[in-house]
């Protein structure tokens, strides 16, 4: 929903690649003839991973939404009204590891203050690496505070543990998604209080 | 039909009126924000609640249809203090500042604020504050001031057709704009002025001018194209301060194009003639009436009547036409001709020169074909009703014939000359099965088809492809000319063309006559009259014909002047004097009327009631001021000229430049401000 993107270099012209040319008409497809405008959110969101490959910042600028008003028949400015709606699409660039911070009340009070702290301090100290942004509800509350990093949500975070994961994603080794104190799912935590005579789908014992 | 019970009224009202609707049926007013009658329905203001029996909550009457036997209160304590809740919530960010306000006054927001408003604020925060977008040189914002009824957004994407703005982000960052930093491109940009309920978009060219209760308001009629849009001109101590659309279903609706708007205003007080003037040894001189008119009776008084022509231009009064035509008979003269272009248009039957469909005929139309013609720029409120049909009926289906323009709604391109016509007649092309199969198809004329070598032969094409389409029937006229000029079919009415043995514009121009009276006529090559040739200009504005002019005589414009003009569907209009012309210019009947006493032919009245009377005595149309007969006919005798006589040559683009066709629109900075920031970049782009 950034605003700024008056103030950002915004590059003359944009052009779906190869890789994202050979998605469109799946996507465009999807919806019935006619309808073809339902295609708006995937093609933002198709330029938007486009940019991040191309050029290792996950943005969409206002040439995408140009072309996508044009690809799909819509005025321009229905396209920029859908882009700016949703926090999702970045209008302004954002770095290699755009860190999402979720404030909203449950992470706030399971000490989201801590975790956007550390990204903030990450930010500040590898500007080239991270970007940070504040979040309203991410819907993973059972498991707060969570940090949402590009694609992945990292759960159950604190500050300690936030610096941990943010050395880690800056040396290449990401951990994996989820929760980082070996929660399962969103079960509680230090294990499941009821239900100890079901077995897990996978046979384990839990 | 439902029965509904509004406030203890008993109304019967359609199956498809809203609550809101059946209210003022019932003569209830409902206070609103975001409904307005010709825009589809947003239900976002929340202003228009209203409490129905057997519903728990109150409903915004916009958008809730009736029911049979609902029961509606519009007016009762809780409908009160939640219209009252709805108010605080909206004044929230809404700034306090209506003394410097241009909408103060004919404010939405203030007037409902006396009935609805607390005297004092609760809110404690910060107020919100948004940056004024640039939406180009006839709209200024100031966007602190909108309250988001999107009514603005609205009228563009489905009057104007030209979807520019828009809201962007949510909540409380929400802002209408057009996110790009350019000028709305909408010939009806004006009209979201006129919607807008608060503030936040007003006229640049009368910011901080005037305030509505200062102003003396007087109804007329616009003249700078031919749809004869009803006006209301807005004066201040003698001057023209803007110009409002007036209401008018059969015409314009609620709409007014921008030149029609904004040209006036300042175009009537620049390059005016305000004193008659005299060419001596090559160059003018300021000159008193009588030496002016002496001027011109001596040269009358050389020549033969034959080799005295006249010319009228495309703003002229009905009246002074009618004078001119009289004193021209007198003076022994059939030189005359209204159509300064050339067009070949043929006044020997209403029906040849006339929009037959009418306006309000529009809404029938199924079929259309368009030729030569650029609607969207020569006639934007018609476009605006033509555009509607097409949203109205998933059939509609219109046909291009002529440059490839942008109408707003989607065209068929059949050709860009003479030969797509020809390939509709013998049927070889598509949309002839189209026009086949309408029921009622029509067909629109455009002035860059017939301003042309063979335009008689395109007329009568045309009017062959009418009857053979079952156009022309005894319950439909499909026939139609667009005209651009005002001022061109009331000049047809009254046979201001040549008479028997007279010679047309393009003879007098070239030199078939030795006086020449130019009746406001500017849209004519003046340097291409023979110097031998005395020419008289009788107009208001120093532009072509006032420069080749050796005599001046000044007029007045159509806002200075009572006249009547006869709009494209040849619906009479009475147009009422607003202001005085400038200095000693008369209005242009007085001026014929006085010459004709000094050249021994006087006019036989003395007021512009009596002209009006031999007018309506001579031509019994100008009787019914205001009214508009549908023609229908079964005689399909077509016009003059042989539709085998066509060229080869394409149809010229219409109207290249929709800011300044006319004197009045060349002389106002306004118009050239619109030519630099909206129609040149546009330009530029299409290059």
């Amino acid at each position: 929903m950034s605003m700024d993107a008056k103030h950002v270099d915004q590059p003359k012209e944009f052009a779906f690649d190869a890789v994202s040319e050979a998605a469109i008409p799946a996507i465009i497809a999807t919806y019935p003839a006619g309808r073809q405008a339902s295609a708006a959110m995937p093609l933002l969101d198709l330029a938007q991973r486009q940019m991040a490959r191309l050029t290792g910042h996950a943005w969409v600028p206002r040439a995408a939404m140009d072309v996508i008003a044009a690809r799909l028949g819509m005025a321009p400015i229905r396209i920029y009204e859908v882009a700016t709606f949703y926090t999702m699409f970045h209008l302004a660039p954002v770095a290699p590891h755009h860190l999402q911070v979720c404030t909203t009340t449950p992470c706030w009070l399971r000490g989201s203050d801590a975790v956007h702290q550390a990204c903030k301090a990450a930010a500040q100290s590898d500007p080239a690496l991270f970007s940070v942004e504040e979040m309203e509800c991410l819907g993973a509350c059972v498991n707060a505070p969570v940090l949402m990093i590009n694609d992945d949500v990292y759960e159950d975070l604190d500050g300690a543990r936030t610096e941990a994961l943010l050395v880690a994603v800056k040396n290449g080794v990401a951990p994996p998604a989820g929760s980082t104190i070996g929660r399962r799912g969103s079960a509680p935590e230090g294990g499941p209080t009821t239900l100890f005579m079901v077995e897990a789908a996978d046979g384990a014992k839990p | 039909m439902a029965k509904v019970t509004v406030d203890g009224i008993e109304i019967e009202v359609p199956n498809n009126y809203s609550v809101l609707q059946a209210a003022e049926a019932a003569g209830r007013e409902i206070p609103r924000f975001c409904y307005h009658e010709r825009l589809s329905v947003a239900g976002n203001c929340r202003m228009c609640l209203v409490e129905i029996e057997k519903m728990p909550k109150p409903v915004a009457s916009c958008g809730q249809p009736v029911g049979e036997g609902m029961v509606i209160y519009t007016d009762n304590e809780k409908i009160r203090a939640a219209r009252r809740n709805v108010m605080e919530f909206l004044l929230i960010n809404h700034p306090l500042d209506c003394p410097i306000c241009d909408q103060g006054g004919e404010c939405d927001l203030q007037d409902e604020a006396v009935g609805y408003g607390r005297a004092r604020s609760r809110y404690e925060e910060n107020k919100r504050a948004v940056t004024d977008k640039y939406l180009g040189p006839l709209v200024k914002t100031v966007m602190t001031r909108c309250i988001h009824c999107t009514r603005c957004v609205r009228f563009l994407a489905e009057v104007a057709g030209v979807p520019e703005l828009g809201g962007t982000a949510r909540g409380e960052s929400m802002e209408i704009t057009n996110y790009v930093e350019r000028a709305l491109s909408s010939e009806l940009s004006g009209n979201i002025v006129d919607i807008c309920p608060v503030g936040a978009l007003t006229s640049k060219p009368y910011a901080f001018v005037a305030r509505t209760w200062e102003l003396n308001k007087t109804d007329s009629i616009d003249v700078l194209d031919a749809v004869g849009t009803n006006i209301r001109v807005d004066t201040k101590g003698g001057t023209v301060l803007r110009i409002l659309p007036r209401r008018h279903d059969g015409v314009n609706e609620d709409w007014l194009a921008d030149k029609g708007r904004h040209a006036p205003v300042d175009g009537i007080k620049y390059r005016r003639l305000d004193r008659p003037w005299l060419r001596e040894n090559g160059t003018l001189r300021e000159a008193r009436w009588d030496e002016a008119f002496d001027a011109i009776a001596a040269r009358m008084r050389a020549v033969a009547g034959a080799r005295i022509g006249a010319i009228a231009g495309d703003l002229c009064d009905v009246e002074s036409m009618f004078a001119l035509k009289r004193l021209m008979a007198g003076l022994g003269s059939g030189n005359l001709d209204c159509r300064q272009d050339g067009a070949a248009l043929d006044a020997s039957r209403r029906d040849y020169y006339l929009f037959n469909t009418t306006i309000v005929g529009i809404d029938e139309i199924d079929a259309l074909l368009v030729i030569g013609a650029d609607i969207r720029r020569e006639a934007p409120v018609l476009n605006a009703r033509i555009r509607r049909r097409w949203a109205d009926l998933p059939s509609f289906q219109v046909g291009l014939i002529g440059a490839e323009v942008d109408l707003t709604y989607p065209t068929t391109w059949i050709g860009e000359g003479p030969a797509a016509l020809a390939c509709l007649l013998d049927g070889s092309h598509d949309f002839a099965k189209i026009l086949a199969g309408a029921k009622n198809p029509a067909v629109i004329i455009g002035q860059s088809a017939l301003t042309r070598a063979d335009g008689a032969a395109v007329l009568a094409a045309c009017w062959q492809l009418a009857v053979q389409f079952n156009m022309i029937r005894s319950d439909w006229h499909g026939f139609n000319v667009l005209h651009r000029a005002a001022a061109r079919v009331g000049g047809l009415d009254i046979g201001f063309v040549p008479q028997a043995g007279g010679l047309d514009a393009g003879a007098m121009l070239a030199g078939g006559v030795d006086v020449l009276w130019l009746l406001a006529a500017d849209e004519i090559d003046a340097t291409a009259v023979p110097g031998s040739c005395f020419v008289v200009y009788q107009g208001h504005h120093g532009d072509a014909g006032a420069a080749r002019a050796d005599v001046i005589l000044p007029g007045a414009s159509y806002l200075e002047k009572s006249g009547l003009y006869v709009n494209t569907e040849g619906r009479v209009q009475a147009a009422s004097q607003a202001c005085f012309p400038p200095g000693d210019a008369r209005e242009d009947w007085t001026i014929l009327r006085a010459f004709s006493e000094h050249v021994g032919h006087r006019l036989g009245f003395d007021a512009l009631a009596g002209l009006r009377a031999q007018l309506a005595a001579e031509y019994p149309i100008f009787g019914d001021i205001g009214d508009c007969r549908r023609l229908a006919s079964l005689d399909v005798t077509g016009p003059a000229g042989d539709p085998a006589g066509m060229g080869a040559d394409a149809f010229a683009r219409p109207m290249p430049v929709y800011y300044q066709t006319d004197p009045i629109s060349r002389a106002s900075p306004t118009m050239a401000r619109c030519v630099a920031e909206i129609a040149a970049p546009m330009q530029a782009a299409a290059e």
